[in-house]
C-alpha cells in the first residue's frame, strides 16, 4: 500500500479516538485490505467478513499502536492473519513459519517454459479470457507462496514490509517471492503458448 | 541450454532474476547475469516473461475496486453511518 491518502493519516488523532480520522484511514486503506482478501480466499463473503474484522480489530487496538511500523504495514498484518484464520479454517495445518508447505518445494525438478510471449499485442494479453487465467494461476499458487507474492508484488510492499507483516525472515520472503513469480510465469507461458498456436 | 555447463550457468543465475527484476541484485552479480544473458537466449525469454508476468498481474489488480455496498456495509459495522457519503474524503 503506498501510503495512498493524499493528507497522511494523523496517528495522533486516531488514538485521541477522531472518528473522522478513522474513517479517512478506512477509506484509504479499505480497497487494498479487501483485494487483498478476495485474492487470498477468492470468496467474497469471506473477503468482506475480513476486511470488517481488520478495522474493528485496528479500532479496539489503535490506543495501544506503537508506530514500530507503519500503520498500512500494520493494518496488512491484521488482515493477513484474519484470512490466514479462515484458510486454516479449511486447512488446519497451514503454517506460514513452516519451510515447505504443500507444493512449495523447490521446483528445480521442473522443466522452465521457453516461450516467448512478452512481444503479443496488449489485447491478446489482457483480453477477458486472459485476465480469467491470470487471476485463476494466482490463485492455483500455494498460500504461504501467494501471500508473499501479493503483498509484495500487487499491494508495493517492501521486503522488510512483507517480512514484518508476515513474521517471516526477509530470506524466506526472497525465496518465495522467486518461487511464486516463476510458477505464475510457467502458468501464463503455457497459457499464451496456446493463444500463440491459435493465431 | 543444452551443453551442461552452460545448462548449470542457467540453474545458478535464474535464482537471481527475481532480484535482478527488483533491481535489487548486488552489482557483481547483476554484472554476471548480465553477460549471461547477451549469450543465452533462453534466459533472457525467461527475465522478459518473468518481468511481463509481474505486471499483468499489477494491470489485473488495478481494476480492483470496493463494490459500493461492501463500503456501505463496513462503515455501517464500524459505527460511522455519519461519514459514509463522504467517499471522497481522503
Amino acid at each position: 500500500m503506498a501510503e495512498p491518502e493524499k493528507q497522511p493519516i494523523s496517528i495522533e488523532a486516531l488514538k485521541r479516538g477522531d472518528r473522522s480520522e478513522f474513517a479517512r484511514m478506512v477509506d484509504a486503506y479499505s480497497l487494498h485490505i479487501y483485494r487483498l482478501a478476495m485474492r487470498m480466499l477468492s470468496n467474497p463473503q469471506e473477503a468482506e467478513d475480513v476486511l470488517q474484522e481488520t478495522f474493528l480489530k485496528a479500532l479496539r487496538a489503535l490506543p495501544n499502536f506503537e508506530g514500530r511500523s507503519s500503520l498500512s504495514t500494520w493494518l496488512y498484518r491484521i488482515a493477513v492473519n484474519e484470512a490466514l484464520m479462515v484458510i486454516r479454517k479449511r486447512k488446519p495445518e497451514l503454517s506460514l513459519s513452516r519451510p515447505a508447505e504443500d507444493g512449495e518445494e523447490d521446483d528445480n525438478g521442473e522443466e522452465m517454459q521457453i516461450v516467448d510471449w512478452g512481444h503479443m499485442p496488449e489485447s491478446e494479453l489482457l483480453s477477458l479470457e486472459a485476465r480469467r487465467n491470470i487471476d485463476q494461476a494466482v490463485e492455483k499458487l500455494p498460500e504461504t507462496l501467494r501471500v508473499v507474492f501479493l503483498l509484495r508484488d500487487v499491494e508495493g510492499l517492501s521486503i522488510e514490509e512483507t517480512a514484518d507483516s508476515l513474521g517471516i525472515s526477509q530470506a524466506a520472503v526472497k525465496t518465495r517471492l522467486l518461487r511464486a513469480r516463476l510458477r505464475l510465469r510457467d502458468e501464463l507461458s503455457n497459457y499464451y503458448r496456446e493463444r500463440m498456436k491459435e493465431s | 541450454m543444452n551443453d551442461p555447463s552452460h545448462a548449470h550457468k542457467c540453474d545458478h543465475l535464474i535464482a537471481t532474476i527475481s532480484e535482478y527484476v527488483d533491481g535489487s541484485l548486488s552489482p557483481q552479480l547483476c554484472a554476471e547475469l548480465e553477460k549471461h544473458l547477451r549469450e543465452c537466449e533462453n534466459c533472457t525469454v525467461v527475465v522478459d516473461t518473468l518481468r511481463k508476468t509481474i505486471s499483468l498481474v499489477q494491470t489485473c489488480a488495478e481494476d480492483d475496486c470496493l463494490p459500493g455496498e461492501v463500503r456501505a456495509r463496513l462503515f455501517h459495522t464500524l459505527d460511522l453511518d455519519d461519514f459514509v457519503k463522504n467517499d471522497a474524503m481522503v
